[in-house]
């Protein structure tokens, strides 16, 4: 039983990172209508920018949750600025094309400098140790992982669902012309939701420092089984990617308890049964 | 939908005639290659690629789907291709078509499920699917996990032809893909490839006119999977081995590129950039992890600049289709 709940738990860390990672993807799909294949880079980069922070400044896992996602949320606008918003009104075949490329770039540099290998991140000290729960043990920063990342994927959804600033975004996504017609800077949008998107990948590269290791490709898997996740959600909806994301965490946790070698493939062939019965995705809007 | 490529040139006998001459030029060179010192090993390594790469862009390029697990059906049919030499001791032309057998079953399934949605889902989910097999195959028994099948017997193709020589080996694989080029030609041009173009172009407007579009994008998926494995299947004898990189995502990302550099939607393009991606992987191979951030920025330099890649920009020139 034992086994069990920290499988449980372990899904339910997992489906934080895939919460937040697909969250990410569906509000640059939603302003940018593009694929971001760099997020499983930006991911890595935002776990490498806490390290660097800690190693070469001193600066404790506190502030890098704050300044990783800041850090990194800027050089994706400035790669949003430079690069993706000359393929605006090009076929969104070539934005996954760039994406990929960026992807590539980013991680082969870190390889070239840090190899394939992982480095540690320790816990900070206030989330050492674990409390017992009488039916199990809960490690405290496993406990702080998964109700954190709720809390920025409630936040994100009112913040795009419930705001002024969210209405004009949605607005944007449907008519940029009318939108800007109306005064507002759309391009900057585009930019500001892009550093937004790019800020939760970091974020969760953050969170993800003291649990896996730091290394060059940990986005690199993970961002495929996060595309699947897409695509059972079906991007549809904010709500949809954030409940999709857990849900799926879970039911990985539970098929590596229950029969541990389809624990790599679960999620894609939930992916092709959802497809078989739905081929829009459980929320999804059309293609 | 923006186009893809910039072939709207029509079909017109001085058109065919262009595409002969560059055929008939390339079939030349690639068949006096043994005279040359050029290394056959890499020719051969090339060639294959580049079947692959022209499958690839039957689908994206004529079809405009856009399909990142491509090298599913590569490496299925090279793990299918080896153990039927290996394990059960068949010739090699009967190993060929076990290969593509597979090849051919597996794109009916994963043709099935993908077609279904477009754009970029479908790409995702093609990338998805060729995840999950890479899964399975790591896993699988007869594959051997990070091993995988090797050392090969090469054979003896009809009784008569020994592939274990380099220079016949060669001329088996040239012939295998310059058949396959022809068939993909003739696809291309034929009424379905007018018709794949159509869907690329329009499809809204293409259903309104009647066709079942959804048929010929998975007729279209089936034969590039098909060919993709026919590609996997001769890069067994010239490799002698089947492994995962073979079905690993960042293979299918390879062959992107290939397509991306030469051109996408061009006849000669994806042959044209297997050479270069090979040449750049075999020349570069020293600098490390490099290359992967010079791939990386060839994409995004052709995504930015040089949409139409190298046979595209040349044809658009020249004001021709190639």
């Amino acid at each position: 039983m034992q086994a069990l709940y920290a499988q449980l738990l372990v899904g339910l860390i997992n489906g934080s990172f895939y919460a937040l990672l697909s969250l990410g993807l569906a509000v640059i799909f939603g302003m940018l209508n593009i694929i971001n294949f760099a997020h499983g880079a930006l991911y890595m980069m935002g776990a490498f920018v806490a390290y660097f922070l800690l190693n070469l400044g001193g600066i404790n896992y506190w502030w890098a949750l704050l300044l990783a996602p800041i850090i990194v949320g800027i050089f994706g606008m400035i790669l949003e600025r430079t690069m993706l918003q000359w393929l605006t009104g090009l076929d969104h075949l070539y934005g996954l094309l760039l994406t990929f490329g960026i992807a590539l770039i980013v991680q082969g540099v870190f390889q070239n400098y840090f190899g394939s290998s992982g480095m540690p991140y320790a816990i900070p000290d206030q989330l050492k140790g674990g409390m017992n729960l009488g039916f199990m043990f809960l490690p405290v920063y496993r406990g702080w992982v998964v109700i954190f990342s709720l809390v920025v994927c409630i936040a994100t959804w009112f913040l795009i669902e419930k705001t002024r600033l969210g209405a004009y975004l949605r607005a944007a996504t449907e008519n940029p012309t009318l939108v800007r017609a109306f005064g507002i800077n759309v391009p900057r949008m585009i930019t500001l939701t892009y550093g937004l998107g790019v800020g939760l990948a970091a974020l969760a590269g953050v969170l993800s420092a003291p649990i896996n290791q730091v290394r060059p490709l940990m986005g690199a898997d993970l961002i495929i089984v996060v595309f699947a996740v897409v695509v059972i959600g079906g991007m549809g909806s904010i709500m949809g990617s954030i409940i999709t994301g857990f849900a799926l965490g879970v039911i990985e946790g539970l098929t590596k308890y229950f029969y541990p070698e389809a624990s790599n493939t679960v999620v894609f062939v939930l992916m092709v049964l959802v497809l078989l019965v739905k081929p829009t995705g459980l929320t999804g809007r059309a293609a | 939908m923006t186009a893809l490529t910039d072939d709207t040139l029509p079909m017109t006998p001085r058109a065919m005639r262009d595409e002969m001459i560059v055929f008939a030029v390339m079939a030349l060179l690639l068949a006096s290659v043994p005279f040359t010192g050029v290394y056959p090993f890499f020719v051969m390594q090339a060639l294959c690629f580049a079947l692959l790469a022209c499958a690839f862009n039957l689908l994206i390029g004529y079809g405009g789907l856009l399909s990142f697990g491509h090298a599913m059906f590569m490496g299925t049919a090279g793990y299918c291709s080896a153990h039927a030499l290996k394990v059960w001791a068949l010739p090699p032309e009967l190993g060929i078509l076990v290969g593509i057998a597979a090849a051919f079953g597996l794109s009916l399934i994963t043709g099935y499920i993908s077609i279904r949605r477009q754009g970029i889902y479908f790409s995702m989910i093609t990338l998805a699917l060729s995840q999950l097999l890479y899964f399975i195959y790591l896993q699988a028994p007869f594959t051997h996990g990070e091993d995988g099948i090797q050392g090969i017997p090469q054979g003896h193709m009809f009784g008569v032809l020994d592939l274990s020589k380099p220079t016949v080996l060669y001329y088996v694989v040239l012939v295998g893909f310059l058949a396959g080029f022809l068939l993909i030609y003739r696809i291309i041009n034929s009424p379905f490839g007018e018709v794949l173009k159509s869907i690329r172009e329009n499809e809204p407007r293409a259903i309104s006119l009647g066709y079942r579009t959804d048929q010929y994008k998975f007729l279209a998926f089936v034969l590039s999977g098909t060919l993709a494995g026919f590609a996997g299947a001769l890069k067994v004898f010239v490799a002698q081995n089947a492994s995962l990189t073979d079905v690993h995502w960042s293979m299918s990302g390879e062959v992107v590129l290939m397509t991306l550099v030469g051109g996408l939607g061009t006849i000669f393009g994806p042959v044209v950039g297997a050479f270069a991606i090979i040449a750049m992987q075999q020349y570069l191979a020293g600098f490390g992890q490099w290359v992967t951030v010079i791939q990386g920025s060839i994409f995004v330099i052709c995504v930015l600049t040089f949409r139409r890649g190298v046979v595209g920009e040349v044809a658009h020139y020249f004001r021709r289709s190639l």
